[in-house]
């Protein structure tokens, strides 16, 4: 059962050969059974979803199908969730209970689905390894000596560990694809504004963008039709219309031109670059066309990212007061002391540094060299993509400069870690959507294949992704693993 | 960035900074500072700051009231009230 | 030798429903914090949305001082710790102000004269801090939190805490023309800020300032800065310096002191707020608006001197307030009046009744129509002037019609002849000595006899014939 689709699943539930509740069930105990050596989750919602999903078999009985009836799924412990804890892996947040439900928490209950859990993640988003949570770091289901990848990374760990289906994540320079790639599943983080903010807990606003992954990138279009459109409470949430991408990615492929960039290639590691080599030869096969093309400004795409990134998050995070809601530090004496120490005890190491450095960057004297100066770089790295985008369809590359890493190598390196997003933080910053799909393994840990499109092009990266996926069978293989009860 | 700095700003975040982590934290922020000086590295004069990926104008809200009274749900996560306010240390003006 | 330079910031709340960024409700004086949704306390994930009432509001006073309306606007994060600023920022604007460059003008000693708006833009107010509801703790109440404002900043071309106060009532009377704001300065919903420095007059660079805030009444105003602006100079003829600093006017003592929680250095860091998008406002929004725009008072004030022929005086009392306004046009609407006469009846007694009771213009018990009926009855000769004011009384506090009171209480004016003769002559008789005294030359005698005529009848005799009465019989006697 595990290693079906959600296409499957589907299919399942809906010629009734399983239930929403065996289902559930099912995947209830595989987390309550190995998650144990993954820790991908934080919260697990078991009476919730039993709860749910006899409702939802009742629906069924009635022949009252929706998109995603019966699907079980798990919600990054970065979306509001109702009566339900969300953390976004922090301290501050333990015993947060949110009153309300995230929009795109709205929109997977309203399509059927059954939530099983809030995943792990780094706190507040913030970090490219799962190991900046305060509820422990996360495990890579390949190999439990190395991380998942992050933020998203209890998100792509427990998908490719097979303990859910498919599951959500959020991306702000980078924090769906790379997990995505690190663990081997397929991630897709939309356009900028095409999934909608509300209820997910702000990191870095004009970055961030909600996604989701899945086994396949045909389940991620499933998935994000449901969730993509217009959203009158996130005033930064596109009109533009939302296509059933996946009716498209059933159609048949057509050729396009793909666009290669030197800069993703430059001093790549020989092994990760032929891997990447054999993908765009498949490609090559199918009658595309490859064109090299320039990106020259997204080398800076690290250095403006940790400007924008610290700059917005240093404004977002001061909410955290210990005032209204989250942790307050015991026996303050006076204001200033209740505000510092409840700050200071309920973040980690990782999240006041950005704090700091934003600070830092909007400080008087200080933003024209900083935020201006990012912001601007901002643009000509856009521009580059919109030139390009003038001659290609979609641009790809390698997802990340290597495999995963050791948990512990990068962990008091923070300039290390910052350039592990060196290829994800442009897409962000020019608010393109992008994908990373399974394209092959190096020393037995999967590796990721970045597709970036033009704005609101999601569906052009789905049909490339999908017909790739039909040709290859990287998506396919799963981590032998018998301690996640995997074989 | 030296440690007065460090402070200043620390101050500004409301975030306290015990001594013995100043050290490690100001050399940290100077390293970052580092690699965010390469945007240095080019110019970029008369290029228009990008505030928001897209060019999209704000939406306007009809002005009607849709909101209820939720205090004690929202209140369910805060152990500091009282009489139905937040409650907080005596400040002083 | 001393010129004083004041400049001022004037926060408005915007008169909508609901709030700037969400949609709970803008009501003054419910329980506290229970409307404050999701958004006016910054729960996790909650995003702003923009109400168009408060744009609108905002082109309709950039209009009305004829400012620069911004094609493209921006709002800002001002970032500051408070526990009544829920999200450690305020949403406001900077760069790109919505309104720019506009001015009013105000009358001082005869003259008129134009006062600079730099700029007019949009924030949202933050919450109460309580300090005196519990001996140990503050209490934080978050009901304000999100309301709509408009902060109005002045260019500083005010000379005197006259000229301030004067200035400050104009804008007051504008933004409830506009009835983008009712004003109310108890509740708070018009508050002002002074940045007051003084200066020699052959000195060209401006002295160092000090900025009042919160001042909530036009007296308050006007005190503030007169101890402000003497206290500099004392400070400045002493050999001493004035220090920029935020200081606090307490009423009770009538003095301004430096604000000690707002000391600290702020650094605001302002940037652009990534939640909200820019907001374009184009021509044909303006247009409408336009077209919408009620009579401001310059105009307003013109046409009462042309049309009504009152004196500029009596007609500046009257538009100073817009209900005041209406109620003046309302009366007469029927035109069976004298307009001057209507204007001082408003101006001597209803302002009067107004003041004493604390009803504002909006709210006056007594409906023009009805007003209008009882001048008809002086007019008409069937009360006097002083019943009127007597009657007038009655109908403000009880909200009853002039006829009634006049039906009920036998106000009516005796106008009839015969029966005044009569009580004249009798009047006459039982005075006769009086008479005799008034024969022999002290005519002052006559009041006297009025008098008594009045006394009989309980003041309703109409004076006009008693006076023609008492004349024709004592000079036929002479």
């Amino acid at each position: 059962m595990y290693n079906k689709t959600l296409v499957e699943l589907r299919e399942e539930i809906v010629t009734k050969k399983v239930s929403s509740y065996e289902l559930t069930k099912y995947f209830l105990e595989r987390i309550k059974k190995f998650d144990k050596e993954i820790n991908s989750f934080i919260t697990i919602t078991e009476e919730y979803a039993l709860k749910t999903a006899k409702k939802i078999d009742q629906e069924i009985s009635k022949n009252n199908m929706r998109a995603l009836s019966g699907i079980p799924l798990a919600q990054k412990d970065i979306f509001c969730t109702e009566n339900v804890k969300t953390t976004c892996g922090s301290k501050m947040l333990e015993s947060f209970v949110s009153p309300y439900d995230a929009t795109v928490v709205k929109k997977l209950k309203n399509a059927g689905s059954v939530m099983l859990g809030k995943t792990n993640m780094d706190e507040f988003a913030m970090g490219s390894s799962n190991e900046t949570s305060f509820f422990g770091e996360v495990k890579n289901p390949w190999n439990f000596e190395y991380v998942p990848g992050g933020s998203s990374g209890g998100s792509a760990s427990s998908v490719a560990a097979r303990l859910v289906p498919c599951s959500t994540g959020t991306d702000t320079g980078g924090s769906i694809r790379q997990p995505a790639s690190l663990c081997g599943v397929s991630g897709i983080k939309p356009t900028y504004g095409r999934v909608s903010r509300y209820g997910m807990i702000a990191f870095a606003s004009s970055l961030d963008q909600a996604g989701v992954f899945a086994k396949t990138a045909k389940d991620c279009a499933l998935l994000l039709t449901e969730i993509a459109g217009y959203d009158e409470k996130d005033s930064t949430s596109a009109e533009e219309k939302v296509i059933n991408y996946f009716d498209i990615c059933t159609k048949k492929f057509k050729p396009i031109t793909i666009g290669v960039p030197e800069e993703f290639l430059d001093g790549l590691d020989n092994e990760v670059r032929k891997v990447f080599d054999d993908a765009i030869e498949i490609f090559k096969k199918e009658g595309c066309k490859i064109k090299k093309i320039n990106l020259s400004n997204s080398k800076l795409g690290v250095s403006a990212y940790q400007v924008v990134a610290p700059a917005e998050c240093s404004s977002n995070l001061s909410r955290y007061d210990g005032v209204r809601y989250g942790y307050r530090a015991k026996n303050v004496s006076d204001l200033e002391d209740l505000y510092k120490r409840s700050r200071s005890e309920g973040f980690g190491k990782e999240v006041k540094r950005r704090i700091l450095v934003g600070t830092y960057a909007l400080s008087a004297g200080y933003y024209d060299a900083y935020y201006l100066k990012a912001q601007k770089i901002r643009q000509l790295i856009t521009n580059d993509f919109l030139e390009a985008f003038k001659n290609v369809d979609l641009i790809l590359g390698p997802t990340t400069p290597d495999t995963a890493f050791k948990i512990g190598s990068k962990a008091n390196d923070p300039i290390a870690m910052y350039l592990s997003d060196v290829y994800t933080v442009s897409a962000n910053l020019a608010g393109l959507p992008a994908m990373s799909i399974p394209m092959g393994f190096k020393n037995e840990l999967p590796l990721g294949l970045q597709i970036i499109g033009s704005h609101f092009d999601e569906d052009k990266i789905l049909s490339l992704a999908s017909h790739f996926q039909e040709i290859t069978n990287w998506h396919d293989h799963q981590p032998k693993q018998k301690l996640l009860g995997l074989d | 960035m030296d440690k007065k700095t460090t402070l200043k700003i620390a101050d500004l975040a409301k975030i306290e900074i015990s001594n013995n982590e100043l050290e490690e934290i100001a050399s940290n922020l100077t390293k970052i500072l580092k690699l965010v000086d390469e945007m240095n590295t080019i110019s970029t004069d008369n290029i228009e700051p990008m505030a928001h990926p897209l060019n999209f104008t704000q939406r306007l809200r009809k002005d009607e009231v849709l909101e209820n009274n939720q205090r004690n749900e929202f209140q369910k996560n805060c152990k500091y009230t009282d009489d139905g306010y937040y409650i907080v240390p005596k400040i002083i003006d | 030798m001393w010129e004083t330079i004041i400049g001022l910031e004037v926060h408005t709340q915007l008169r909508t429903k609901s709030k700037i960024f969400s949609s709970a409700s803008t009501d003054f004086g419910s329980e506290q914090n229970t409307q404050a949704c999701a958004i006016d306390l910054g729960l996790p994930g909650v995003l702003p949305v923009l109400n168009k009432d408060v744009v609108f509001m905002a082109i309709k006073f950039g209009l009305a001082i004829n400012g620069k309306i911004a094609k493209k606007s921006i709002f800002a994060r001002k970032n500051y710790f408070y526990p009544d600023l829920p999200k450690g920022y305020q949403i406001s604007q900077y760069e790109l102000p919505i309104v720019e460059s506009g001015s009013i003008n105000i009358f001082h000693k005869d003259k008129s004269k134009k006062i600079g708006i730099t700029r007019a833009h949009l924030e949202e107010d933050a919450g109460k801090s309580v300090h005196d509801l519990f001996d140990d703790k503050s209490a934080i109440d978050l009901n304000r939190a999100g309301t709509p404002l408009i902060e109005i900043v002045s260019e500083p071309d005010i000379r005197s805490a006259e000229e301030a106060v004067i200035y400050l009532k104009k804008l007051h009377s504008l933004v409830r023309y506009l009835e983008i704001s009712d004003g109310n300065m108890e509740q708070g919903s018009f508050r002002c800020d002074a940045n007051v420095s003084v200066k020699k007059n052959t000195d060209k660079k401006l002295g160092i300032r000090a900025e009042i805030k919160n001042i909530n009444s036009f007296k308050f105003v006007e005190n503030a800065i007169n101890f402000e602006v003497n206290r500099q100079i004392n400070l400045l003829e002493n050999g001493n310096s004035v220090i920029q600093e935020t200081r606090l006017y307490d009423p009770i003592k009538n003095e301004t002191r430096p604000m000690r929680s707002k000391e600290e250095a702020n650094d605001y860091r302002y940037f652009p707020d990534p939640d909200l998008l820019p907001v374009v406002i184009d021509s044909s929004m303006i247009e409408k608006i336009k077209s919408d725009m009620p009579e401001l008072p310059d105009k307003r004030l013109e046409r009462f001197i042309k049309s009504y022929k009152l004196s500029e005086y009596d007609a500046n009392i009257l538009i100073a307030d817009k209900f005041l306004a209406n109620y003046f046009e309302e009366t007469l609407k029927a035109n069976n009046l004298e307009s001057k006469i209507v204007a001082n009846w408003i101006i001597t007694e209803i302002l009067a009744l107004a003041k004493k009771s604390n009803i504002d213009t909006e709210n006056f018990p007594v409906e023009p129509n009805n007003l209008n009926e009882l001048l008809v009855f002086v007019k008409d000769d069937i009360i006097s002037s002083k019943q009127a004011k007597e009657i007038l009384q009655r109908m403000w506090l009880k909200g009853e019609k002039a006829n009634t009171i006049i039906e009920k209480e036998g106000f009516q004016q005796i106008s009839d002849s015969t029966e005044l003769d009569k009580i004249v002559e009798n009047v006459l008789k039982n005075n006769y000595k009086s008479v005799e005294e008034y024969m022999s030359g002290k005519t002052k005698l006559f009041g006297f006899f009025v008098g008594q005529v009045m006394k009989e009848t309980e003041g309703k005799a109409n004076p006009k014939i008693v006076n023609e009465l008492l004349r024709g019989k004592l000079d036929k006697k002479c």
